[in-house]
């Protein structure tokens, strides 16, 4: 597998003259055009690819005798699928063996994942021929309504973290789901199938016995009292079998006194059967077992569609242990690997280059740089030495460490981090939604005008009164509440679905629908991300020297430089030395190239033109991250960087707050920068920053105060304060911190999704309100009726599912995300 | 007409023995997934086409 892969890998770079794009090539794998220099030498005129991992999922697929994947799929729908890259070595924990892995029949393991990315038949196909592709792999289902992808494996010959990697390279990012939770839902689910499959089966044949009372071919008492004890048998179980989930929801209303629907829906149903029952014992007077048991169907209905909704986008991971590395180093004694998380106080750990720090501790050796873009949000990397202080989560950039841990697991600022997120969404109270909120008046309502009617009846007949009274409260059962406002969330949220934006639970729609004050992160959210080329000042000849001397950095300004300044001939590079937190020094064609900071080159810039200290100074002013670059000892150039706004982000902003959200801008960078960008951004409630995790958490709190707050970011960094906000959404290629803390998360990158998740939350409140409007039209119709004693179970029963069915339609022809989904797929 | 009071119970006891089907078919887990099982029969044919392409992984074991 890995050997198959390498010669694709090692292609990289490719030198632009290697070929010329014919007419419009478009990627063989994912379909997007295919750059000047592109990854497509080895597979002559017929495949090209406009990336390397498509070059390489596209390879596997082929080597697996899966191509006809490329024949069955569907139209592309502009979000192919693309490696992450990620090691997945949290994969091989035995704790998460422990939580995520259980055994299968015949030795073999099993382990669920969430899978994203699939977007036609094709991707189900093809992830199910995974033991074609990953040695160890006996069978793989996926199943599409959760998006989760049960892998039958041999622990023997195949790790966890390998069949994730495989995934991943196949361009279908993995999450684990946990197994126990798995079972429980599974349990659940097949629980609330049942109850709505026999209240289906029951309401049938009980509107089959009513047809006969209700149409007089029961004129015979004997036969009607066969039929009546007939549909009394069967509502039984009705009611208290599958009726049983609101009879439950009802008592722990009762008991919690939080207003819920299950109450409204508990006393006329119950009250209904209570009185039919009687009527049929004493052989006179109304049954309404047809309308109960169709009304228990459709509840279930409703239900149902609610269920399946909060499926598949559960969380689960560890989060410690997605983020700092499972193992560590440890070299004092003998060089060895231990748990990260068991590392002693005062052991000395190695942190290779590019590796992640596995525990808080003090540098002891070596110096380097820290990207701690995910802790802290701030941008650039920090240099460190001996003395400084690192924290566990972050990357080690240029140089190898030696580090004395001081805390380690739990006890890491990370852990603790994660620990205040993992409580503030324990705290979190839960989200009351509108039909709930609602539900509270109608039962006093419902109560009240049965009351009022059997009071009233007590005087103009006193043998109707209680029957008109439990008419009354069998017709204001709020069935088409109870099944629109599911229903037009359930539609809501895979329109949503398809149009890249998940939410986990449709109480998040609605609260976002609200009005409040929108936060953002900046850096990954409102921003690229990344660093990119802003100005450059100087000898335009230099570049490409400047270009070779950085190319094999990993600093974020080397990387922008790579990738702003167009690859020339190939240059001879000798002797690269970094000055981690300073620069860059090397020969590059027999020049002395010097790049770096204004103080790593103070000694040629005192000697060289004013200009390039002045522009230094400018740019230094802007808040924007400099560079001067000198050959031979003279300066001749200086550049300038920007982590660039989102194309999207101002329109979008601005539509935000033309529909009376409230911006704000929270950011882990410097307050200049911050500054800087809310420029750009038009008016803002607030630009803040320099904000450490733990800052942010208290302003989201202290903002909560003041109405509804929606946090949206993507790092580790802004977890916790995403905890703490009503709602919080997650952008594309977010940590997987962020993903855990937030309710919604989008797959495409940019402001433009958060603007659609408001816009369609906001429709979608508004069909609900329309459903609940309609429920409670039909439901003052049918009080009238009722306190004017003119209700018979046969109008009972013609009613509901007219109502019903007009909320239905209503919630089914809404449109909620479905227009923008498709402007997007046009686009 | 007497004749319900015979076939009545008996439509219920027969509609009674689909039920115990439907409950033994969802404890099997038939109805876990209702979506996937829809799209596998338009790919089956799929594998049958496949051409006799070099094998990155040995046969797979049943």
């Amino acid at each position: 597998m890995t050997q198959s892969l390498s010669p694709a890998l090692s292609r990289l770079p490719v030198s632009p003259a290697a070929t010329a794009p014919s007419s419009e090539p478009a990627c063989a794998h994912c379909g997007l055009p295919v750059p000047a220099a592109d990854v497509t030498a080895d597979r002559g005129a017929e495949a090209r690819f406009c990336c390397t991992a498509c070059a390489v999922a596209h390879s596997i697929i082929q080597g697996a005798g899966l191509g006809a994947y490329y024949e069955r799929r569907s139209e592309l729908d502009g979000a192919p699928a693309r490696p992450s890259g990620k090691s997945y070595a949290e994969y091989d924990d035995p704790a998460f063996a422990s939580r995520h892995v259980t055994s299968a029949a015949g030795g073999g393991a099993c382990l669920e994942l969430f899978v994203s990315g699939i977007h036609c038949t094709a991707c189900v196909w093809l992830l199910e021929r995974l033991p074609r592709v990953q040695d160890g792999v006996r069978s793989a289902r996926f199943d599409l309504g959760r998006g989760a992808l049960e892998v039958i494996f041999e622990p023997a010959s195949v790790r966890p973290s390998e069949i994730a990697r495989a995934l991943d390279r196949l361009g279908y990012a993995p999450h684990p789901s946990l197994a126990a939770q798995r079972d429980g839902e599974r349990r659940s689910d097949r629980a609330l199938w049942l109850r709505l499959g026999l209240a289906g089966a029951l309401a049938g044949n009980v509107m089959l016995m009513a047809l006969a009372l209700y149409s007089g071919a029961a004129a015979d008492p004997a036969y009607a009292s066969l039929f009546r004890w007939g549909s009394c048998l069967l509502t039984l179980p009705a009611v208290f079998f599958c009726g049983s989930v609101f009879l439950r929801g009802a008592l722990a209303s009762l008991r919690t006194r939080t207003p819920h629907m299950d109450l409204p829906i508990s006393i006329g149903i119950v009250a209904g059967f209570a009185r039919s029952a009687w009527n049929t014992a004493l052989g006179s007077g109304e049954v309404y077992f047809d309308s109960l048991a169709v009304l228990i169907f459709l509840l279930l209905v409703g239900r149902w569609l609610q269920a399946r909704h909060h499926r598949g986008a559960t969380q689960t991971l560890d989060l410690i242990a997605a983020l700092a590395p499972a193992t560590a180093v440890r070299v004092d004694g003998e060089p060895r690997e231990v748990p990260a998380d068991a590392l002693p106080v005062g052991a000395i750990v190695e942190v290779a280059r590019d590796d992640r720090i596995p525990a808080d501790g003090i540098v002891v050796t070596g110096e380097s740089c820290v990207d701690t873009a995910w802790l802290t949000g701030e941008a650039l990397p920090e240099a460190v030495k001996p003395g400084d202080r690192v924290y566990a989560g972050t990357v080690n950039l240029a140089a190898p460490l030696h580090l004395r841990v001081e805390v380690a697991g739990r006890e890491t600022r990370l852990g603790r981090l994660m620990r205040s997120v993992e409580e503030a969404q324990a705290h979190r109270a839960p989200i009351v939604r509108l039909a709930d909120r609602v539900a509270g008046y109608f039962v006093v309502a419902a109560l009240g005008l049965a009351l009022v009617t059997f009071v009233l009846w007590r005087f103009l007949d006193p043998s109707r009164a209680v029957d008109h009274a439990v008419a009354l409260l069998v017709v204001t059962c709020p069935c088409a509440l109870g099944m629109a406002t599911p229903l037009a969330v359930s539609v809501a949220l895979k329109r949503a679905a398809a149009a890249g934006i998940f939410f986990k639970g449709g109480e998040f729609l609605e609260a976002l629908a609200r009005p409040g004050t929108l936060v953002f992160d900046k850096t990954g959210t409102l921003t690229e991300g990344r660093l990119a080329l802003a100005s450059f000042t100087g000898d335009s000849q230099i570049l490409p020297l400047l270009r070779a001397a950085e190319e094999r950095s990993g600093h974020p300004i080397a990387r922008a430089v790579v990738a702003s300044v167009p690859a020339g001939p190939e240059l001879v590079v000798e002797g690269v030395t970094e000055f981690p937190g300073a620069g860059v020094e090397a020969r590059v064609a027999g020049h002395c190239v010097r790049v770096g900071s204004g103080a790593f080159l103070a000694q040629e810039l005192s000697g060289s033109d004013a200009e390039f200290a002045l522009e230094l100074g400018a740019q230094a002013a802007l808040g924007r991250p400099a560079i001067v670059v000198a050959v031979d000892g003279k300066v001749k150039g200086v550049l300038s960087f920007t982590d660039p706004l989102r194309a999207d982000a101002r329109a979008s902003l601005d539509a935000l707050r033309a529909a009376g959200y409230r911006i704000a801008v929270l950011s882990g960078d410097q307050p200049l920068v911050v500054g800087r960008v809310a420029c750009e951004l038009g008016p803002l409630v607030a630009a803040e920053g320099g904000k450490s995790p733990e800052q942010k958490l208290a302003w989201i709190e202290r903002a909560r105060q003041s109405g509804p707050v929606v946090m949206i970011g993507d790092g580790i960094n802004d977890a916790a304060a995403m905890s703490a906000a009503d709602v919080a959404i997650a952008v594309h290629g977010g940590a997987e911190a962020a993903l855990v803390a937030a309710d919604a998360f989008t797959t495409v990158a940019g402001v433009g999704k958060v603007l659609e998740a408001v816009r369609g939350a906001r429709r979608t409140l508004t069909v609900i309100r329309r459903g609940i409007a309609f429920s409670l039209a039909y439901n003052l119709v049918g009080v009238g009726l009722c306190m004017a004693g003119l209700v018979s179970p046969l109008l009972a029963a013609v009613l509901m599912p007219l109502s019903s069915l007009t909320v239905v339609t209503s919630a089914l022809k809404a449109r909620t995300f479905q227009q923008s989904a498709r402007k997007e797929m046009k686009s | 007409m007497t004749v319900l009071f015979v076939v009545l119970p008996l439509a219920v006891l027969l509609s009674g023995l689909a039920a115990l089907a439907f409950v033994w078919a969802t404890r099997r887990g038939q109805f876990d997934d209702l979506e996937t099982p829809a799209l596998r029969l338009l790919t089956d044919e799929l594998d049958e086409r496949r051409p006799a392409a070099p094998k990155l992984s040995p046969p797979r074991r049943a």
